[in-house]
């Protein structure tokens, strides 16, 4: 999984991750500036969305204004001869945008993290206990975010 | 926001053409031309409910760790921890939660040192801890399209 990006490669994820130009072209602005070749630049971000590197291109849109007002964090105590089967259930659900298992740690017994999304918190309670209730994992808690202190796009190759 | 720029949201969400003239592109599927899309974008741009109009990357397909932290913060501390947090520029996101642990920030870095080593700074800028490092260990979704509801 892990390959090397050059130094070309390294200015054209630097350029990708600002917002692009609003100009007609913006592709061709973005090359100029890389000094690259602009067909060498759409058919690189074609192979970076093919294989994964970029997860995904176009905009970012703010959840929270857009109607999603709640979002919860549930976070699951698992058994781990469970974990795949619960972790896919989790998965599955439409108001789950992720899901990940975690290592436990000191004063913190879960180990299945699921994100839910809904309109109000009570939305998300009813998704978690229908959840619960599938999978008979009773132990959880549901963590609201009370307060934003950052939310920004991560930067990559700037140290 | 009129129905047009619900779907010109939608639209550019999910599927942003990668070709030469991208906003064409998008005029076309949406029966207007090129100038109005750039407009309405830009619109909806500074209105803020477009943050950005770009790529997301994958940190690991990029050689970078990625890890989610959990600090106990007392409120007399709090000010000086979200400070000593957020000036790393490797810390994504930082959410105050109702829990014991109240202060949990996401941080992707080039090497798992580099978060150990940015961990401890922050312990000790804002004399708080331990911070607990609770990287995936297995990812079963990640989701970034929620499609626009009203609201």
């Amino acid at each position: 999984m892990a390959r090397e990006f050059s130094d070309r490669e390294r200015e054209l994820v630097r350029s990708l991750q600002e917002s692009i130009p609003l100009t007609p072209q913006p592709f061709a602005e973005i090359a100029a500036q890389t000094g690259m070749d602009p067909g060498e630049v759409l058919e690189l971000v074609k192979a970076w969305k093919a294989d994964g590197t970029i997860r995904r291109f176009g905009a970012m849109v703010r959840h929270q204004r857009l109607g999603y007002t709640a979002n919860a964090m549930c976070a699951w105590d698992v058994p781990d001869e469970r974990v795949d089967e619960v972790g896919e259930t989790f998965a599955a659900a439409a108001e789950v945008s992720h899901c990940y298992q975690r290592p436990k740690a000191e004063k913190w017994d879960y180990n299945l993290f699921a994100m839910i999304h809904g309109p109000s918190a009570e939305d998300c309670e009813r998704v978690a206990a229908a959840l619960a209730e599938k999978t008979g994992i009773a132990s959880y808690r549901l963590l609201y975010s009370s307060r934003e202190f950052k939310k920004i796009s991560m930067k990559y190759f700037i140290e | 926001m009129d129905e047009t720029d619900k779907k010109l949201i939608t639209l550019i969400q999910a599927d942003f053409p990668i070709v030469d003239r991208p906003y064409a592109a998008i005029g076309e599927k949406l029966g207007i031309g090129e100038d109005e899309v750039i407009d309405r974008i830009r619109t909806i741009m500074e209105s803020g409910e477009i943050r950005r109009l770009g790529a997301s990357f994958d940190s690991r397909r990029l050689n970078y760790r990625s890890t989610l932290c959990a600090v106990h913060v007392p409120p007399e501390k709090l000010d000086a921890a979200v400070a000593a947090i957020n000036g790393y520029h490797n810390v994504t996101h930082n959410y105050e939660r109702n829990h014991y642990y109240n202060v949990w920030f996401t941080l992707i870095a080039p090497s798992l040192e580099r978060i150990d080593q940015i961990l401890r700074e922050i312990e000790q800028r804002a004399g708080i801890g331990p911070v607990l490092n609770l990287p995936a260990t297995r990812l079963f979704k990640i989701q970034v399209d929620l499609p626009v509801i009203d609201g």
